[in-house]
């Protein structure tokens, strides 16, 4: 069974087909990149695939399951999981409850337990702890549990929200320009990192990226956006050498 | 010995003034908007106990009871039906719906109970304190403080010590993050409605006991003033909400002790202009400084 699969996804804004015909599909446990010049739609394409935007025209499936029309709580709750590209922490609360926000739907209890702190509120906030912690020890990041998130360095910020994404259990994860803002020993650190996630936690992953040296070192198959159509997909080393792909990222 | 006993009424009434306006401030906080109807579901609260009691006779905790579920069920009632369909709509129209949930309350209460004031027979049973010969503290003032001090550490307990208010100051920093993580927004500010009306069904229980007097218009202007009280502590924190609400308490009763009863409210709402004008944000707001 496909991780992902996407028939025909479009989305018109206002006469604008920002997307138009997306299909594509993911392997279990694929490294999928999506790439394409600045306003080509591949945020639009992560906004529909969560929910954010309901597409105009086709389908999507996770692992066989239709998703078109769930809202964005259901296909979290799905399995599918997400960060931005412009980071949006919860900046006020600590490490720790961010995580824990993303632990929100597989610890329940009722508000009012809560209130009268009856012994389940106890019981599933000790698991969220340990299950929060757990997670932030493997990026390094449980020594900053109690730490505003705000005050987290730019490089670690970003591998909280993967943590808070993760949080989620989700079998597919999508990254959106992890990268950005990283120098190059930060950059071959994530690729490690985005590894060991896929291979630790046995999802499949969608990321979009900018990052060439990012792309063609970790994405084992890759789709090329522009102006919201594929340009065309495949094989990551075939898709880079495409003169077509070329000529859309650099001009002729 | 005079001056103590104003500042505990002074008090007495602040913490009112806080249960109401914490109701404000949370709502503002994680849904963005001004509930201006607020204020009449503590009268909706009053009401209900003063009808249970009256007609049904039943025992005040049972009457106060039923005030808290009524008051609940209304808010949230109100949120779904009039606040929920504008989610997406421009603050101006939730604004003026507000303002019309209200005018209905008040004026459903006008055509149902008539405009006459009625009596409200006091419900605590607690007895006045003798202190000395000249100061006494009345039962209701002492089961006012005891009561909304109790409510707010319980509130900020359940806040910032379980993963729903935990949830709540999510949706209130990131709406659009927050259900990308699997939080329901929607069940979110309905129980925050929720929160905020049994806030308020407690208030209205320990207001109408404290000034035993209710018609359509009694939560009118406790729920204006708990509003300024919550614009003063800083709207949208919970602290600054508890905060206002006690000073608001304190500046009107000691101005009404000592300089006029007759303008006390206007002391009130000067004192509130000064501090916004010194410090915008309210006393506990926070300062964001623009990146650019």
């Amino acid at each position: 069974m496909k991780a992902l699969e996407t028939k025909n996804l479009g989305i018109t804004f206002g006469g604008l087909k920002a997307v138009d015909g997306f299909t594509i599909s993911i392997e279990q446990g694929q490294l999928y990149g999506l790439i394409g010049p600045n306003g080509a739609g591949k945020t639009t394409v992560f906004n529909m695939l969560t929910g954010v935007y309901k597409p105009g025209s086709g389908a999507f499936f996770l692992e066989g399951q239709p998703l078109l029309g769930k809202s964005p709580v259901e296909i979290s709750k799905c399995g599918i999981a997400r960060t931005f590209q412009n980071i949006r922490l919860f900046d006020k609360q600590s490490v720790l409850d961010n995580v824990k926000l993303g632990l929100h739907n597989r610890f329940p209890y009722s508000a009012i337990s809560g209130v009268l702190r009856l012994p389940s509120y106890f019981k599933n906030e000790k698991l969220m702890d340990e299950t929060a912690i757990e997670l932030l020890k493997v990026f390094d990041l449980d020594g900053e549990a109690y730490t505003i998130a705000a005050n987290l360095p730019y490089g670690k910020q970003r591998k909280l929200e993967i943590a808070r994404a993760l949080a989620t259990q989700p079998k597919l994860l999508l990254l959106d320009e992890p990268a950005a803002g990283m120098n190059p020993n930060e950059t071959a650190e994530l690729m490690e990192n985005i590894r060991f996630i896929r291979d630790r936690f046995k999802i499949s992953i969608l990321l979009i990226e900018h990052d060439m040296s990012l792309v063609s070192g970790i994405c084992e198959e890759i789709t090329v956006l522009n102006f919201g159509k594929i340009l065309t997909s495949g094989k990551t080393a075939d898709v880079l050498s495409d003169p077509e792909v070329i000529k859309a990222y650099i001009g002729e | 010995m005079s001056f103590i006993s104003y500042l505990v009424n002074g008090v007495s009434l602040g913490g009112i003034y806080a249960l109401i306006a914490l109701g404000y401030t949370m709502v503002y906080g994680i849904a963005k908007m001004l509930n201006f109807a607020h204020g009449d579901v503590i009268m909706v609260g009053g009401f209900t106990v003063f009808m249970t009691m009256s007609l049904g006779g039943v025992s005040p905790a049972v009457a106060v009871l039923a005030a808290i579920i009524v008051c609940t069920l209304l808010g949230v009632t109100i949120e779904k039906v009039a606040y929920k369909p504008l989610r997406n709509a421009t603050p101006l129209a939730v604004l003026i719906t507000a303002i019309g949930v209200s005018y209905l309350l008040q004026n459903l209460a006008l055509l149902i109970f008539g405009s006459n004031s009625r009596t409200f027979k006091s419900v605590v049973p607690v007895k006045a304190w003798k202190v000395n010969d000249t100061l006494t503290i009345s039962g209701e003032a002492i089961t006012t403080i005891v009561v909304s001090l109790v409510i707010m550490l319980a509130l900020t307990l359940f806040i910032n010590k379980t993963k729903i208010g935990s949830a709540m100051l999510a949706v209130s920093e990131d709406r659009g993050a927050a259900q990308l993580m699997g939080i329901n927004v929607n069940r979110t500010i309905s129980i925050t409605f929720a929160i905020g009306s049994a806030l308020a069904a407690v208030a209205s229980v320990l207001l109408c006991s404290s000034y035993p007097q209710i018609n359509a218009y009694t939560g009118a202007m406790p729920g204006i003033k708990a509003f300024t009280a919550a614009v003063f502590g800083g709207i949208g924190s919970i602290p600054g909400a508890m905060v206002g609400g006690i000073l608001m308490g304190i500046i009107e009763n000691l101005s009404r002790a000592y300089i006029s009863s007759q303008i006390a409210d206007a002391i009130v709402f000067s004192v509130l202009i000064i501090i916004l004008l010194i410090k915008p944000t309210g006393i506990m707001g926070k300062k964001y400084n623009e990146k650019v």
